[in-house]
């Protein structure tokens, strides 16, 4: 059997993934987790010395620390396999990645385990976030200068 | 008042269903679908569209993966208006520096207060 | 004699004298074969501090299990050939050291229990050995950790991904006795690769090698189904076993005969574990339990059991390469 006729074989016989499920899924528990988010920054607007603008750098890392706990205590990995890009998105699914690779390699110390492979998850979005930043940033400066926009 | 917390839940949630729809039909590993809502997120902060998201759905935009991407071009591009080129790249983290810093921070906390078990 | 390509025949008939099997905790719990493995462990990490250890433990105590079945220690056997798939083998190597067997590793991913079996045969054939240990394990979450991503970090797996089982299981193979089930023959795998590439669906990727080594293994030794009480594949899964028999049925074999999967049930209808099991561990313990005492209880007369490996590494996966697949199957007959 050539490999064109068993990968179609494959793809009749392998279930395909349950779309409208995981869309609704992803779509429920992603807003469910800004949805918190808000509230948490409610609390920092209300309680703290936060606008609406800047209680999102406190919010985001306390739905880290979220993540933290519910890494820690096992509830995550269950509850991405239900929510699928409603865990991953969300930036919570960031804070999952870094501890779940923190705590899983410290059997190898805490240098070069957890140190070490901390962010070999997580690494590859602050690189495209960093890289892009700089790109858009640095297009955008020349642009302006050029005249062709402006701030 | 209200309705930023409607509006929060749909703009989040919809966000994650284009995750969603990435992986599924797109077949991309989480890894390569964060990748690109990320670099999403900083294009569209180009344009200047990032920020009115902000206003309309509140964490609904900020805490979805793409707002780092976001974060990250504003804080450049806010030192590139005060600084020129330079600003590029010293403005970067300005912002976002919550983020990654609370991830370091509790990610080495965790390693210490848990053990990696499995569950199912 | 040569008797074909990759075909061996034992007229010697060495036999399988005794088996052990050690399960890990969630086994235990949601396994059909747990009741029959010789050890269940109560710590998925044995009480030990690291996964690794803990995989190396379960093998060692899988290796002493057989052997005390057989009023033996290890400084009986001559050699001990046992498999895992973690770098280099360490947990093998670790506890070949503890036990202090003469040892060769050997790799065929999850096929490896039916790959060191007809090595041991092999050698008891040839008469260089009157009891060799054969046998291989895997553990949860020192593969997952390997293969796949941090146990603890959050994605969504299809229908198609696997479970990797905590199990181990061990073979004593010595010269031929009455009352033990003999190794008559067996049939080396070729490297079969059909193009598939997605490691959260080996499964299909294996299913190709199977049948593949099925049918050399029928024509090679001139046999038919109907010789078969059992075929037994080793980790393919729900998905990738249903591939197996489509592939068979194309073939025109009777695919209604007693086919069986050990992947495929060994978490019985446990929807939470996907496709099934894989993992190395999962086939030899397996075989080495309840088809050995079934096949001890005269329940089964002759058993093809196919035990099926994917090659691959997260480095060959990540550089874009495709998945290549083993099989290796071994016969064993209750005389």
């Amino acid at each position: 059997m050539d490999e064109k006729k068993y990968q179609q074989l494959e793809q009749q016989l392998t279930p395909k993934p349950a779309y409208l499920k995981n869309c609704l899924a992803a779509f429920i528990t992603g807003g469910f987790v800004c949805l918190i988010g808000q509230f948490v920054a409610l609390f920092y607007i209300t309680f703290f010395d936060f606008t609406e603008r800047t209680a999102s750098n406190p919010t985001v890392a306390t739905m880290i620390f979220f993540a933290m706990l519910l890494t820690g205590f096992g509830v995550y990995k269950k509850f991405a396999q239900f929510a699928g890009a409603g865990s991953a998105v969300p930036i919570t699914g960031f804070g999952n990645a870094v501890v779940s690779s923190a705590i899983e390699h410290r059997s190898e110390g805490y240098v070069l385990g957890v140190g070490g492979n901390m962010f070999k998850l997580a690494g590859s979005v602050i690189l495209y976030g960093v890289f892009s930043a700089f790109a858009v940033a640095l297009i955008k400066s020349i642009l302006v200068a050029l005249g062709v926009i402006s701030w | 008042m209200l309705s930023i917390y409607i509006t929060s839940f749909i703009v989040g949630g919809l966000i994650c269903v284009i995750g969603q729809l990435m992986m599924d039909v797109g077949k991309l590993t989480p890894a390569h679908t964060l990748c690109t809502l990320v670099v999403a997120g900083s294009i569209l902060d180009g344009f200047g569209l990032y920020e009115p998201l902000i206003d309309f759905a509140g964490t609904g935009a900020t805490i979805p993966i793409t707002s780092f991407g976001n974060a990250l071009t504003h804080g450049a591009l806010a030192e590139a208006e005060k600084h020129g080129i330079i600003g590029v790249l010293t403005g970067m983290f300005e912002v976002t520096s919550s983020g990654i810093s609370a991830a370091i921070v509790f990610g080495f906390i965790a390693s210490f207060l848990f053990k990696s078990k499995r569950t199912i | 004699m040569v008797n074909g390509r990759g075909l061996l025949t034992f007229a010697s008939q060495p036999v399988v004298v005794a088996t052990g099997v050690t399960v890990g905790p969630l086994e235990e719990k949601k396994s059909p074969f747990a009741k029959y493995a010789d050890k269940q462990y109560e710590d998925e990490r044995c009480g030990l501090k690291t996964n690794e250890q803990a995989h190396a433990r379960m093998m060692e105590e899988a290796v002493k299990i057989a052997l005390s079945k057989v009023d033996k220690t290890p400084a009986d056997a001559q050699f001990l050939l046992i498999g895992d798939l973690v770098n280099e083998m360490t947990p093998s190597n670790f506890a070949a050291g503890t036990v202090g067997i003469p040892y060769m590793g050997m790799f065929s991913a999850c096929a490896t229990s039916v790959s060191t079996l007809l090595t041991a045969a092999l050698l008891t054939e040839a008469g260089m050995a009157d009891l060799v240990i054969a046998g291989s394990a895997s553990q949860h979450n020192a593969i997952e950790r390997q293969f796949r991503y941090p146990l603890q970090y959050g994605s969504q797996k299809g229908a198609t991904a696997q479970w990797t089982a905590t199990a181990a299981g061990a073979a004593a193979v010595t010269p031929y006795i009455a009352g033990a089930p003999v190794i008559t023959c067996g049939t080396v795998g070729v490297v079969t690769d059909l193009g598939m590439t997605d490691p959260l669906n080996m499964g299909a990727a294996m299913a190709p090698a199977a049948a593949d080594t099925f049918k050399r293994h029928l024509d090679g030794h001139g046999k038919t189904l109907e010789d078969y009480d059992l075929v037994m594949t080793g980790d393919l899964g729900k998905i990738g076993f249903e591939l197996f028999k489509t592939l068979l049925d194309r073939w025109e074999y009777n695919v209604s005969h007693t086919f069986r999967d050990a992947g495929a049930e060994y978490y019985g209808k446990h929807p939470e574990f996907l496709a099934g099991a894989s993992g190395s561990g999962c086939s030899a313990s397996v075989y080495f339990s309840e088809v050995y005492d079934k096949l001890l209880a005269g329940q089964y007369k002759r058993v093809l059991l196919i035990a099926t490996g994917s090659l691959m590494s997260p480095l060959s996966y990540q550089q874009g390469e495709t998945i290549p697949c083993i099989a290796h199957a071994v016969e064993i007959e209750m005389k």
